[in-house]
């Protein structure tokens, strides 16, 4: 007999499948699909260790979703469970975007591509943007070049690389539909949501205390009032706004207490203040209220 | 005559697993890789010809055997080397160095006698394989 559980408990999934959750809010259709591979491999495994003909199942995937949903992220966290489970050797992750695949002319591109390749191996390959790769329009492009060596890498070393392809939903489907080749080669289409507001406010909550920071009361409702505006303005990124928007509230907070000076308890060094939030421009209309505002002001005042 | 130049020079040629794994040691050193080759085994030539860039990057052995392979295909009667540069501060050298590939035959070396001034006599090394031309040797 075998014992799954034993199994499942020596594998350690348990415990990244815990840290998934804890250190990615939401994404739960994601997360479901990650418990499905982990489950997969495991089984894999074990039919392995009874000689059971298994073939290896592809693990290609594709990530969708707009900017900021924690593609990259989960990346990290696959390549760490794919190699915990034995299935690449090493468990890194390399970032490539079309400025590394493709070359400036004739005969540049294969090297290039190649060496991605193998910087890759023996661990995940992550190419953000990917459609970027493919530019009909023209048509002495290298790009196909580079599509169609990783197109062969993905057949030929399925043992040794994992290929996430990474990009905005409406563009990967063009992208898959001009590239068919990629598209049944790839195993999994996972697509990211966007975060909704209160899974916005609870992403934030768990950044500012990992940089050891608090809101108060007040504060927490500035921010959620600030989520709020922040959401129906142009650029809105999801997780990265909610980080860009912490790290510039870090900054008027030491601001603050400098203007301030005197004696301060360490509780203040780690609270964050309404007044903090409230002096974003995003609460007076945004980014594209300022080129209008300084337009009517005069250059001069700027 | 077998030459032995280079760590584990003295073991039975290694097998495509063992120069892996000790290929993977380097990597896991942070050694970036070269792959060197050449027809001119004198123990004092010690610029071998290289085979493309040097692997940087590397994390995974695979991709370095690959090239090991590729290497070996097309120089199968070569001397070729796998080494592993150490550039930490301090050391800033070849860390390892071993010999993967061996002609099939080796010739071995002559000792040349020259006779000097005040019966003096010079003794040299030469391969007897570089009396032929570069690219004909083995």
């Amino acid at each position: 007999m075998i014992d799954i559980d034993v199994a499942f408990k020596e594998a350690k999934i348990q415990q990244f499948l815990d840290e998934l959750d804890q250190e990615l809010i939401g994404l739960e259709t994601v997360k479901t699909r990650i418990k499905e591979i982990a489950a997969l491999l495991l089984i894999a495994r074990l039919r392995e260790e009874q000689n059971i003909v298994t073939e290896r199942p592809t693990l290609h995937m594709s990530f969708t979703g707009k900017p900021g949903t924690g593609k990259t992220t989960v990346a990290i966290r696959m390549a760490q469970i794919l190699h915990h489970l034995g299935y690449v050797r090493r468990g890194h992750v390399v970032v490539a975007t079309r400025d590394d695949l493709v070359g400036q002319y004739v005969g540049h591109t294969a090297p290039k591509t190649k060496d991605v390749i193998k910087r890759a191996m023996g661990g995940v390959l992550f190419i953000d943007e990917a459609y970027y790769l493919y530019r009909p329009e023209n048509e002495r492009d290298y790009g196909q070049e580079a599509i169609e060596m990783l197109l062969q890498a993905m057949e030929n070393k399925r043992d040794d690389m994992v290929v996430i392809l990474a990009g905005y939903k409406d563009r990967m489907d063009t992208f898959f539909q001009a590239n068919p080749g990629f598209h049944s080669r790839i195993g999994h289409h996972l697509h990211f949501a966007d975060y909704s507001l209160e899974e916005l406010m609870a992403i934030a909550e768990l950044m500012v205390q990992q940089q050891t920071y608090h809101f108060d009361p007040t504060s927490r409702q500035a921010f959620w009032e600030y989520l709020q505006h922040r959401m129906q303005q142009p650029h809105f990124s999801n997780a990265r706004s909610v980080r860009n928007a912490l790290d510039r509230i870090k900054l008027r907070q030491a601001n603050r207490l400098v203007k301030q000076g005197g004696q301060v308890t360490p509780d203040e060094l780690t609270r964050i203040d309404e007044a903090d939030i409230r002096q974003s421009r995003v609460f007076r209309g945004g980014l594209d209220e300022e080129p209008a505002k300084m337009a009517a002001v005069g250059v001069n005042q700027v | 005559m077998r030459i032995t130049q280079g760590t584990f020079s003295y073991l039975p040629d290694f097998t495509d697993e063992e120069i892996k794994a000790q290929v993977q040691y380097c990597l896991d050193n942070g050694w970036p890789i070269a792959i060197e080759f050449t027809d001119d085994p004198h123990p004092r030539n010690v610029y071998w010809t290289m085979w493309g860039l040097p692997l940087f990057d590397m994390k995974d052995a695979e991709a370095v055997m690959e090239e090991v392979r590729a290497c070996r295909d097309m120089y199968s009667n070569y001397y070729i080397r796998v080494t592993g540069y150490d550039r930490s501060l301090g050391r800033q050298t070849t860390a390892l160095s071993f010999i993967i590939n061996r002609p099939e035959e080796e010739p071995g070396f002559r000792l040349s006698r020259t006779e000097g001034a005040d019966r003096q006599i010079r003794y040299t090394l030469s391969s007897y394989s570089t009396d032929k031309p570069a690219g004909r040797r083995y």
